[in-house]
């Protein structure tokens, strides 16, 4: 499909180069013998949230994990494609997964904080990269990430305590805080509100509106609400298609493609 | 499904049809709870009847019949020439003076056989102690000292009641030996006290002055051989093939032989070692890094499946949370998932170890079955282990190695769970449940 197919197909994929951060060119992942992710193009803009929605299985969290090579790890994965990040294809042979991965942070579903104390979970990513001199600089890079995840003022009397003995809500945040405290470029999330209460969620989304000053935010969501509420664009994902693509409000508002508007109206998935 | 009217029709029916099943469901849930409990009683009534026969047959060897002598040090048999020279202390005949106290305490006695019973009633071992008194203490000589010796085993028996009198000429405790021994209790001059020989002492073929501490110093050197050995080795076995291999035929090859390993009868270990330690690579008959040595490759495959059970068991999430700020493989490994794994290591550690510490099949096989008297002083001295010394001693045909075969078997036990809980302590150490 050359480039105005694709536009017709899926609304509007693509950004002017300036905006973008991420550029995803035809990619194609397969599980095995499963197609999971079928020729999929879209442009992630810089300093804004987008939002990947789509039913269960629809390969929103595949693709993802793509983009930090995550999937790296699954060993039966194997992925077609180009994905650039700043204009340089992270599948290429020189590049470092690791070093990837400083660059782009991720939250996960279920928080997952390390069973170690709130302190050594900000500090790990910082001490592996070798980013503080000296102990004084580690912790304020620890201070400032908890801040910047909004958890510095309930946790700040207890930094030596279990980073597991926080609510569900607060072990989130404390996930955003380890993501943030290697400052890297993007924040990817996926579903990271799925497993706690509308008070907690209501907290990470303000808290992803401030983020996205200084971050660009890609975050995959069942909820529809969610994704109108903090992103600026969003992509529809069906059985491994990219659908629809555009800005958040077009796409609720008034959807070009059935299967999309099928979806957020509720009589699908 | 049908209008609610009509479940409600049949909502009586139903309930009957659903009790009816309880009850059935119930008494199978009773059923199960007995069989449950019976087989619990019944492990436990075993383990109380194995604990009271070793203990009844076992506790009495804690003690040893002494005779008490008032030994005279004579100057004319110690140092006749009042050298002062240890060399000639040393080689004095004390024996002499164990006899000499002896003949005086029964005049009456005047047959060369007859002194021979009489003098055999005290343990070989007095001669020895009375030595140990004057090289440590050479004032003695002159003096007239009272001092506690070791019964001879039979008069220990005796004592102690297991062993009868028997009539004239037959049993081994003869009527005028049995005379004598009557003297001494009137003359409280006989009595049982603490056994501290037992504690301190290596093997020796007089019961009364066999000790176990020797095998129990030659157990803890075999058992930190294998430590240091299988535990290192098996956990980052169990890493590398969890973590790091590539899932291919020749891993799964390798899965499939560790596993069969487990499950292979220790004595092949022990003609292995004996083939390869000992016959190919020369290292020492009956010593301690020999037997650690094979006990590593018995224990090797215990700890590497216990390892990677419990690596399996950590949630995939820690991982991926660590490869999510940047870790390498190997960070992520080492930071994260071993602490989290090692508790269970180190239960599947001493699963293996407290195998290896009543291991004997392999042992006999490379030597550490031999008479050893002296207390092993390192890894590469000739030794033997507890099991082992239990063998021998249960071989024994004296009738106070029975004791003593069992009052081992109680120091073996108390070993088994000083180390087991030593385990509880260190994994309630690395344990975090946060």
């Amino acid at each position: 499909m050359n480039r105005n197919e694709i536009i017709k197909a899926v609304g509007k994929p693509f950004l002017s180069e300036e905006k973008v951060k991420i550029s995803c060119r035809e990619v194609n992942v397969y599980y095995g013998q499963n197609h999971a992710i079928k020729n999929v193009s879209v442009d992630i803009a810089e300093k804004e949230v987008t939002a990947f929605i789509g039913p269960s299985g629809c390969g929103k969290s595949t693709f993802l994990r793509c983009i930090n090579r995550m999937n790296d790890t699954i060993k039966t994965c194997r992925i077609e494609g180009e994905i650039r990040l700043d204009g340089e294809n992270i599948y290429d042979r020189n590049v470092d997964p690791v070093l990837l991965r400083a660059r782009i942070g991720m939250v996960f579903q279920k928080p997952n904080p390390f069973p170690k104390s709130i302190y050594q979970n900000v500090a790990y990513g910082p001490r592996i990269h070798g980013l503080a001199r000296n102990k004084s600089e580690l912790d304020e890079i620890v201070i400032t990430s908890l801040e910047k995840a909004g958890l510095f003022n309930e946790v700040k009397d207890q930094l030596g305590h279990p980073g597991t003995s926080l609510s569900g809500g607060q072990q989130q945040r404390l996930c955003i805080a380890r993501a943030i405290s290697v400052q890297p470029e993007l924040i990817l999330m996926d579903e990271p509100c799925s497993a706690l209460d509308p008070i907690a969620t209501a907290k990470i989304e303000e808290l992803m509106d401030e983020l996205r000053q200084n971050y660009t935010i890609i975050i995959v969501t069942h909820s529809m609400q969610q994704a109108a509420r903090v992103s600026q664009r969003t992509a529809f994902f069906h059985l491994g298609n990219l659908i629809e693509v555009g800005d958040t409000n077009e796409i609720f508002v008034n959807p070009e493609h059935k299967l999309t508007q099928d979806y957020i109206t509720g009589r699908y998935g | 499904m049908n209008n609610i009217g009509g479940i409600q029709e049949n909502s009586g029916a139903r309930l009957q049809l659903i009790k009816a099943g309880l009850k059935r469901r119930y008494a199978k849930e009773k059923i199960f709870r007995t069989l449950g409990i019976t087989a619990i009683v019944i492990a436990l009534m075993m383990l109380t009847v194995l604990f009271v026969t070793i203990t009844k047959n076992g506790y009495s060897a804690f003690q040893q019949t002494f005779i008490r002598l008032k030994i005279t040090f004579d100057a004319s048999v110690i140092d006749p020439e009042h050298t002062g020279d240890t060399g000639v202390l040393s080689q004095a005949d004390y024996g002499r003076l164990v006899k000499k106290t002896l003949r005086e305490m029964f005049p009456e006695v005047k047959k060369r056989r007859e002194k021979r019973d009489l003098y055999s009633i005290v343990s070989s071992g007095a001669a020895f102690q009375l030595r140990k008194m004057v090289m440590d203490d050479p004032g003695l000589i002159g003096t007239t000292q009272t001092v506690w010796v070791p019964a001879d085993d039979d008069i220990d028996m005796l004592i102690k009641g297991y062993i009868k009198t028997g009539k004239e000429g037959t049993g081994r405790i003869k009527a005028d030996k049995a005379a004598w021994v009557n003297t001494l209790i009137e003359n409280r001059a006989i009595e049982k006290r603490f056994n501290f020989a037992f504690f301190t002492g290596g093997d020796s073929r007089e019961p009364e002055l066999a000790g176990i501490w020797g095998a129990v110093v030659g157990s803890l050197y075999t058992m930190f051989v294998t430590l240091i050995l299988s535990f290192p080795l098996g956990v980052a076995t169990a890493v590398y093939l969890e973590e790091f291999a590539p899932k291919n035929i020749w891993t799964d090859i390798i899965e499939v032989n560790i596993n069969n390993l487990a499950a292979v009868p220790s004595i092949v270990f022990g003609l292995l070692g004996l083939a390869v330690f000992l016959n190919f690579f020369g290292l020492p008959r009956s010593a301690p890094i020999v037997g650690g040595l094979v006990l590593t490759l018995m224990t090797l495959p215990t700890i590497i499946i216990a390892s990677r059970v419990s690596l399996q068991s950590v949630p995939p999430s820690i991982r991926e949370g660590a490869l999510g700020v940047g870790a390498s493989k190997m960070q992520s490994v080492m930071h994260h998932v071993l602490p989290l794994a090692l508790p269970g290591m180190l239960t599947g550690t001493i699963i293996g170890m407290a195998r290896a510490l009543g291991e004997t099949a392999p042992l006999l096989m490379i030597g550490m079955v031999a008479f050893i008297v002296d207390i092993p002083a390192g890894i590469f001295d000739k030794a033997t282990v507890l099991p082992v010394q239990i063998y021998l001693w249960a071989d024994s045909p004296e009738r106070a190695f029975a004791e003593r075969t069992s009052a081992a078997i109680i120091v073996l036990l108390a070993f088994l769970l000083i180390m087991n809980a030593l385990a509880v302590v260190l994994r309630k150490k690395f344990e975090k449940r946060w």
